[in-house]
């Protein structure tokens, strides 16, 4: 889509446009400069801004989405800082590049979120205090090494990314009325899929009974203090229709592969509670 | 001056222009829209009047749209599997024979879904494709999936059936999982590097018409995507 021949076109049949939007210079120049700041990739959740500004739309619904989402992030960012500040826990090589990767990406989550938010007119939530142990800030839940062991660690950022994935599925209808704040949630969700993927795959290198996709509700052998974060992946009908035996071949597990599946806010919310102090 | 649910009535005032055009107008007077906010729709409404299977429009059209996709993945996967490239390892086979089921799900799942409006199954053209050599494969199978991803994440906005969308969610991060893997096997370590994810860290995005102009180098099909929603 081209900006200004959206602009041109809201012009030639509502004059008074600019007014609403202090006037076409200003406009266009803070557009440019919202552009310039936030790269072009944020302009279409800018440009949303720019007419909520011009036409008064408010939407508190969506902001307490992203405020979701950004908890989330904030808890994702924070755990991969300090993963990565740890001493002798992630290893050289493809190891920590894939880790920097990761927590480059969610530290750009958090930034674009809050921007988001700001730009919608919202409030972004402050970042919490987290114990990842699990332990509601006593330091010692069932993750209390998860800095000092590495495959511990890895289990963490498995049932994180996962979750994650889990979560942005499950928000996606409360962003259907923004057409621009659904894509980006959209293409954050993939993010985190590719996440989970990568560091799926390392575990199997690692002995993980598992695959990059998630097979029925099996944890890949973290165990029973992740299995709430996996319990509904076996579903094997989606939209009313059974995929298993949909074709030769698709098994239960192979059709529970072939869809994620989502969780609610509610869900998502006592899954990660013993993380949030 | 729009209510506080405008972003839902534009957006569905915008799908309206594109499935019932006589609502239009009515719709516009409840919503109390703008004459700016109907260029603003035209602005974004593009034209193509180019021949070949039609995938519709409205939810139907996105579903036969993603049915296409589905379609061409499938018929790539079930190649590689039937004529594996040179020296492929068992774990390789393993993934890629996952992938392929995975991929026939999603086609036969949307095939039963649209049931009446499914569209006909599509032609490919894979002579561009070594299927004996490994690089070539994974290259192709990197770029399908890649492709599948951004898809997906513009089609979520096209659909104006919250179902539809939830289902459509739930099938893009298992095509993001394949591409993750496949980029891996490549190179490790690229499941999401800066070739799919921008300085937000947002993954790629692709209207329709972009998609299917680099499918279409695969599909003997042409394939119509004139009548699906631009917003």
């Amino acid at each position: 889509m081209n900006f200004h021949n959206v602009i041109n076109e809201i012009e030639k049949a509502d004059p008074e446009v600019y007014e609403r939007l202090d006037g076409r210079r200003t406009a266009l120049k803070g557009f440019a400069k919202m552009a310039g700041k936030i790269t072009l990739a944020a302009a279409p959740v800018a440009l949303g801004g720019m007419f909520k500004k011009a036409y008064g739309q408010t939407s508190t619904a969506i902001v307490d989405v992203l405020n979701f989402a950004l908890t989330l992030e904030y808890l994702e960012a924070e755990f991969y800082i300090k993963g990565l500040a740890a001493a002798n826990l992630i290893p050289a090589g493809v190891a920590r590049a894939a880790f920097q990767t990761i927590s480059a990406h969610e530290n750009a989550h958090v930034t674009f979120l809050r921007t988001t938010i700001t730009t919608l007119g919202g409030t972004p939530v402050a970042k919490p205090v987290f114990d990842f142990s699990g332990g509601n800030g006593s330091g010692i839940g069932p993750f209390k090494d998860a800095f000092i062991n590495y495959p511990l660690f890895l289990s963490v950022s498995q049932a994180l990314e996962d979750t994650g994935v889990r979560a942005y599925k499950g928000q996606a209808g409360a962003l259907i009325s923004n057409n621009d704040v659904l894509t980006a949630a959209l293409r954050i969700h993939s993010v985190e899929a590719r996440h989970a993927a990568h560091v799926r795959k390392m575990r199997k290198e690692m002995g993980a009974p598992q695959d990059p996709w998630i097979t029925l509700k099996d944890t890949g052998g973290i165990g029973a203090v992740v299995q709430g974060n996996y319990n509904g992946e076996e579903n094997t009908v989606q939209a009313g229709v059974q995929i298993t035996n949909i074709a030769p071949g698709i098994t239960a597990a192979i059709a529970s592969e072939s869809f994620d599946e989502p969780l609610t806010k509610a869900e998502v919310l006592v899954l990660i509670d013993g993380f949030i102090v | 001056m729009l209510t506080k649910n405008s972003s839902l009535l534009l957006t569905d005032a915008v799908k309206e222009t594109n499935i019932a055009p006589v609502n239009r107008r009515n719709f516009l007077r409840y919503a109390g829209l703008s004459a700016g906010m109907i260029a603003f729709i035209g602005a974004c409404k593009k034209d193509d009047n180019n021949t070949g299977v039609n995938l519709g429009s409205g939810d139907t059209g996105v579903l036969n749209y993603a049915y296409a996709l589905e379609q061409l993945e499938a018929a790539f996967y079930i190649q590689v599997i039937s004529t594996p490239y040179t020296n492929i390892t068992a774990a390789e086979t393993g993934y890629l024979t996952d992938i392929r089921d995975h991929e026939i799900a999603h086609r036969e799942f949307f095939k039963k879904v649209l049931a009446a409006n499914a569209i006909q199954g599509l032609e490919v053209n894979f002579t561009s494709i070594n299927f004996s050599s490994r690089d070539s494969v994974l290259a192709t199978a990197k770029a399908f999936e890649d492709l599948g991803v951004s898809a997906y994440n513009g089609a979520g906005k096209l659909l104006t059936d919250a179902n539809n969308l939830l289902v459509a969610g739930k099938i893009v991060s298992v095509e993001a999982r394949h591409a993750a893997l496949i980029r891996d096997l490549i190179s490790d370590g690229s499941f999401a590097d800066s070739s799919v994810i921008d300085a937000n860290g947002l993954d790629v995005v692709r209207t329709p018409n972009e998609v299917l102009t680099i499918a279409g180098t695969y599909l003997k099909t042409k394939v119509n995507a004139s009548n699906l929603p631009t917003s």
